[in-house]
Parts: structure tokens; C-alpha cells; sequence
């Protein structure tokens, strides 16, 4: 069968604990998820300021935090690319998305992008929801929100609510793992 | 003689007929200048790419809000000039959005004067459609197939042109 080298083999797997950062909010102030001692997992979003994608996703993130962090899974969104390969990934080009938007929870800046190689992501936008655990933040469901990335109109299977609904219900989360097209993390090769 | 010559014609003719059958798998047709883009859902652009002949296919999946897919078309085309006589076919398989296609893949297209042929993939079940393309796909782009009767390479990567020939010529091993 085919054969391919990928530059990041690793990763998180479901079931791997998920380690803390902290990156730079578009707020100034520096966020670790330690921070949130009430809540109960994260929603992390690798997303960025201009892939389509990313955009058409933006006010289903908006929608999720609203939602649910009032039951203890806040959205965390981390910008994961390099702004010298595009500069519509600074972090003023950040700030001015996140006010335009109206983002409801932290963007972070992924300074030296050392944080999306742990996680494994390979794209924007791409979700990691953690729970917290006696043994640590683990990692429960990983890919897409829902079933049509590109078009909030035609969304039939919403599988990030399902497992954060599983997950808030104490049941097992039935699809675990998903997939979309996305952006690729720009990374400088140099 | 006249009947044979008929008869040999008559085949010539249905054969390139069928080899224009791309036609019949194709969603929908978008007028781009004076091109015409096909487009078509997975289940047709796969039947495409699983037609029993001696041709190579170097599929690669952009779109022209993909800065490193537009850093690489010009490797897709040199790829085409270089091989395209041979038993070879390029597919630029664009997965820029259908509605708003009219703002970015045929104002794209009439400026670079492409020469591959340029396909849209307009299928909202990505969650299991990139799978069928390649199980090891994360659904980045861009990514690139090249696929024949005894071989299936899935690159999720840039390619430079002298990967992207070297991979090809693997293919034909």
C-alpha cells in the first residue's frame, strides 16, 4: 500500500494527556489552561486569521464557547502558523480578527510553534477536546466540529457537540476521531 | 475495403468518444473563459481516476486560497510538459468552494492560463471521502496522488519539481 513520510509522525492520540502551555492572548495577558480551575476539559482550536476554512468556522466556535463553557468546556483558539510565510498570520493581523469577530474566548499566538507539533495538528482548523482526569488533561475526540466544514447550512452530523454531550452525560463518546480539508500549518523549512 | 475502412473509423471514433467519458461522471459544468471546469462529487471523480488503462494519474488537490498549493502549480505544469505525451494525466483538483467559485477559481484560472486540467471536487462528506483518497490523509492541502495499475502514491506535502518528477517516475517502476 502506499507508502509516505509525514513530518509529524507524532502526536496526540484519544486517550493521550494533553501537556499545559502558555501562549500570548490577543489580550496581552499570558493563558495556560491551568488557569481555568473550574473547568472541567477544553475545547483547543488550531485556527488561523485567513484559511476559508478557519473562517467558515468562526462563528460555530463563537456558538460552541457561548454554549458550553457555562458548563465547564471553554474554547481555546491557538494560531499555530508562522507569520513570516504570511503575514496575514500576525499577531496584530490576531487582534484585529478576534475584535472584528467578536471572539468569545482566548486566541493564542503559538510563539516558536512549539505547541501544535506536541498536539499533532496538521491543519487549520483542527479540535482537540480534553477532559480533565485524575491522570491529567486527556485528550477525548479529535478533527473536525461537524460533517461540513465549509458550509454551516448543510451540517447534519455535529460531532464535536455529540462528544461534549456524551462527555457532560458520562457516556461513551460513540466517533472519536474525524476528518476535514484544511489549511496545512505553514512552518518554515528553512 | 470500403466497409472495413467504415468499420475502423466508426471504432476510432467510439473509442475517443470514450475517452472523453469524464463527461459522463461530472455533477455540473462552470463556463471559465473558454473552458469549461467539470465538476463532480467524490463517487465520480473516483470512477475517473479507477478507469482500467495504461495511464498514469498525478492528482493533486489545491485551491486558490492555498498559498503553498499556488507555490507548486507551476511544478504540476512543468511536470505535464515534460510527460505529458507519455501514457500520463494531470488533474488539478480544486477544492475552492462552488459558490464562490465565480470570485476565485475562474478569475484564478483566467490569469495563469493553466494548461492541466482543472477539475472542482464539490462533495460536503469529507469526513469520508478523505479517506478513500488515502487512510493516512489528515485532510491538509495540499496533497497529491499518483496512481496507476500497479501502483497508488499518496504525498501529504509540497513537492519541489525535482520530488515531484522523482515520485512520479517511481510510480511508473
Amino acid at each position: 500500500m502506499a507508502q509516505q513520510t509525514k513530518k509529524e509522525t507524532s502526536g496526540y492520540k484519544i486517550g493521550s494527556m494533553a501537556t499545559d502551555f502558555k501562549l500570548q492572548n490577543v489580550d496581552g495577558n499570558m493563558v495556560s489552561l491551568q488557569d481555568y480551575e473550574k473547568a472541567k476539559g477544553f475545547i483547543i482550536c488550531f485556527t488561523c486569521n485567513h484559511c476559508p476554512f478557519s473562517i467558515a468556522n468562526e462563528s460555530r466556535l463563537i456558538s460552541l464557547d457561548e454554549r458550553y463553557k457555562e458548563v465547564g468546556y471553554p474554547v481555546i483558539a491557538i494560531n499555530p502558523n508562522d507569520p513570516a510565510i504570511n503575514e496575514d498570520d500576525s499577531f496584530e493581523e490576531m487582534i484585529t480578527r478576534a475584535e472584528e469577530r467578536g471572539f468569545t474566548f482566548p486566541y493564542l499566538f503559538d510563539e516558536g510553534q512549539k505547541v501544535f507539533p506536541q498536539y499533532g495538528a496538521t491543519k487549520t482548523p483542527h479540535i482537540y477536546l480534553l477532559q480533565k482526569t485524575k491522570k491529567g488533561l486527556e485528550v477525548k475526540y479529535i478533527g473536525a466540529i461537524d460533517n461540513s466544514s465549509r458550509d454551516e447550512d448543510e451540517v447534519t452530523e455535529h460531532y464535536l457537540e455529540n462528544a461534549l454531550n456524551a462527555l457532560l452525560d458520562g457516556k461513551e463518546i460513540e466517533v472519536k476521531e474525524t476528518k476535514a480539508i484544511g489549511c496545512s500549518i505553514k512552518v518554515d523549512k528553512s | 475495403m470500403k466497409f472495413q475502412l467504415l468499420l475502423a473509423f466508426l471504432i476510432l471514433q467510439l473509442t475517443f468518444i470514450a475517452t472523453q467519458c469524464d463527461a459522463q461522471t461530472a455533477k455540473e459544468y462552470i463556463k471559465s473563459g473558454n473552458q469549461l471546469i467539470a465538476v463532480y462529487d467524490f463517487d465520480g471523480l473516483d470512477s475517473l481516476l479507477n478507469q482500467k488503462n495504461d495511464t498514469t494519474y498525478v492528482v493533486n488537490f489545491w485551491a486558490t486560497w492555498c498559498i503553498p498549493c499556488v507555490q507548486e502549480l507551476p511544478y504540476f505544469e512543468q511536470l505535464l510538459e515534460k510527460y505529458g505525451s507519455e501514457k500520463m494525466k494531470l488533474l488539478l483538483v480544486s477544492l475552492d468552494f462552488r459558490k464562490k467559485v465565480d470570485q476565485s477559481l475562474i478569475p484564478f484560472m483566467a490569469k495563469k492560463k493553466l494548461k492541466s486540467t482543472v477539475v472542482l471536487l464539490d462533495d460536503k462528506n469529507a469526513n469520508i471521502w478523505i479517506n478513500k483518497v488515502d487512510s493516512t490523509w489528515s485532510g491538509a492541502l495540499p496533497a497529491t496522488l499518483i496512481l496507476n495499475k500497479n501502483q497508488r502514491l499518496f504525498f501529504e506535502k509540497s513537492f519541489t519539481f525535482e520530488e515531484l518528477e522523482t515520485e512520479y517516475l517511481n510510480s511508473k517502476k
